[in-house]
């Protein structure tokens, strides 16, 4: 069994290089210099996408070797400032990343007392769910707006997107999680004449941690595709700002240097709180 | 002599829905001394569980109340520890986490070290000693209830509630438990309410069993008394006691006929829910059977 578990894993690892080489193959075909026989170019476009494209002899598209040049010289200098505009991308993610991690602490500070509340009584759950369902297929980047007017500072107002994007799952797994706790350990606590509070730290959100962590894994996934969009809507600074920026800089290689590392840190994230979920889980 | 019993139900009943819907149970009175093993025994659906329930105050009657200690109970208590059906252990705390949980429960002054001393005295007495750090995942079906029995026990309970702890184990773990049950229930002088619908069990295990008529409107028909002493009830040759066939005949005569007939067997005769029947079936050979004993003797 193990040995067919492993060959599996190798024989996958294989065929996952063989893909990432055609990849990388067809790309170097399709961005091969070409002789300059082509037809004559628009020159509008022509300065647009500089010099070198408008002979005809290279195209905009990086070949995967300018891809793997361009990330080695963001990796060996992530850090760096020169001017508002040119700064790193290592402090690009790092301010994505802060954004979403205090949007998301502050989502999850009030989604799980609040989906606590929502789980253990069905008054509030009623009350309650006329808005989760209508505000929940809100796209997040719509509370924009409100939030520039109302807060009147474009980095917090990404926050709080981010914050209202993070909400949702966290909440709805939370009361689902808390409203379906095994009767019979409610019984336990009951018997053993547990009062509310110890019965809720003990009983209810142990048992319910599972599907709060699902919850929360959704939620921070959410969270860090939405930063992007907002950072390209607000500016300054953060990775969404980046790839704008780049796009404006036609660097298309540093945009997919910015699109691998966005989906890296998506990755870290995602896979932190699985850990984080398997540390709660329990199996029954 | 106002005589009441340990535990005291009077006029029980209990409907579920408004007043127009029949009765799961009505009228029910019977009584559980001190130190007495009482098997409450009937067909599924007749309101076992929700007695228990009641006496474990998880539910609350329609009609009538339970009198514990002199005191009308309206809620859970320490004193009343229960043993679930499935065990109800929380999977993500250990053996000892469970029984730990329950000793501070009970004792919330109490420093971590004194808990698990406690606790551990009581894992050792179900026999689950060196499985303290296990989780219930990884326990099987009869250790699981071991744990569930230690738990009750450690809060150390005027009495213990069993709502068919073994029904969902295999014959050879079931007896060993009854065994195990009836050894510490002898220890400790344990009173005990335990539902049943396994006939054997009943035999070996209580002093007294309650039958109870099939529902709606479930009745107590009568209460056996079993006869045969408790040192003489042994698992292994239970079968060879002379008292045993006319016991397990007359339950099993109750189970099979006259639980779904009853109403029909008490017409026109007196039978007041108040004076049930005490039956001797062990000593139906001996004595004449059927003497009333009223269960409260008022001033």
């Amino acid at each position: 069994m193990a040995t067919l578990k492993s060959s599996l894993g190798l024989r996958a690892g294989l065929l996952s290089l063989l893909i990432f080489a055609a990849i990388v193959g067809i790309w170097q075909i399709a961005t091969m210099p070409v002789a300059a026989t082509g037809p004559a170019m628009d020159p509008e476009y022509a300065k647009l996408v500089g010099a070198a494209a408008a002979t005809g002899s290279k195209s905009a598209m990086p070949t995967p070797a300018d891809i793997g040049a361009t990330i080695w010289k963001h990796l060996v200098d992530p850090f760096y400032v020169r001017g508002s505009n040119d700064k790193g991308i290592g402090i690009q993610l790092a301010y994505s990343l802060g954004r979403v991690l205090l949007g998301f602490g502050l989502a999850a500070l009030f989604a799980i007392p609040l989906g606590f509340l929502i789980g253990m009584s069905p008054l509030v759950y009623r009350a309650l769910d006329p808005f989760i369902q209508i505000l929940k297929p809100v796209s997040p980047l719509a509370w924009m707006p409100l939030a520039l007017y109302t807060i009147k500072d474009s980095a917090i107002s990404s926050i709080f997107v981010i914050f209202i994007c993070s909400v949702w799952p966290m909440l709805i797994n939370t009361a689902f999680g808390v409203g379906s706790v095994r009767k019979e350990w409610l019984n336990v606590a009951r018997t053993l004449e547990v009062g509310p509070f110890r019965t809720a730290f003990k009983v209810i959100l142990p048992a319910a941690a599972p599907t709060i962590m699902t919850g929360m894994r959704i939620s921070v996934g959410i969270a860090w595709l939405v930063i992007v969009a907002a950072e390209m809507l607000v500016g300054g600074t953060g990775i969404g700002y980046f790839v704008w920026n780049e796009w404006n800089n036609l660097s298309i290689a540093n945009i997919v240097t910015a699109i691998l590392l966005i989906g890296l840190v998506g990755l870290l994230l995602d896979q932190g709180l699985a850990w984080a979920a398997k540390l709660v889980t329990y199996p029954e | 002599m106002d005589h009441r019993p340990l535990i005291s139900v009077e006029g029980l009943g209990r409907r579920f829905g408004d007043s127009s819907q029949p009765a799961v149970f009505e009228d029910i009175w019977f009584g559980v001394d001190k130190g007495e093993f009482c098997c409450l025994i009937g067909h599924s659906g007749c309101g076992k569980t929700t007695i228990l329930n009641v006496l474990a105050g998880l539910d609350s009657p329609s009609e009538g109340a339970v009198i514990v200690d002199n005191r009308e109970i309206d809620g859970p208590s320490l004193d009343r520890a229960v043993i679930f059906q499935g065990h109800a252990l929380l999977p993500w705390l250990t053996v000892m986490g469970n029984i730990a949980f329950a000793v501070s429960s009970r004792w919330p002054s109490w420093d971590k070290a004194k808990v698990q001393d406690h606790a551990r005295r009581f894992i050792e007495l179900v026999g689950l000693k060196g499985a303290e750090n296990k989780r219930p995942a990884q326990l099987s079906g009869g250790m699981k209830q071991r744990v569930g029995i230690a738990r009750a026990l450690s809060i150390q309970p005027k009495m213990l509630l069993m709502d068919e702890p073994f029904s969902a184990l295999d014959a050879l773990t079931r007896g060993m438990l009854q065994d195990e049950v009836l050894r510490i229930c002898a220890d400790t002088n344990q009173t005990v309410f335990m539902i049943t619908h396994d006939v054997d069990e009943a035999i070996l295990l209580a002093d007294k069993i309650v039958l109870m008529t099939n529902g709606p409107g479930a009745k107590i028909a009568e209460i056996v008394v079993n006869t045969m002493p408790r040192n003489e009830r042994h698992r292994n040759d239970l079968h060879k006691h002379p008292q045993y066939y006319a016991i397990r005949n007359h339950l099993v005569e109750f189970l099979v006929n006259r639980s779904r007939a009853f109403d029909q067997e008490i017409a026109g005769k007196n039978y007041d829910p108040r004076r049930l029947k005490l039956v001797k079936p062990g000593l139906a050979a001996v004595n004449p059977p059927a003497e009333v004993v009223p269960l409260r003797h008022s001033n």
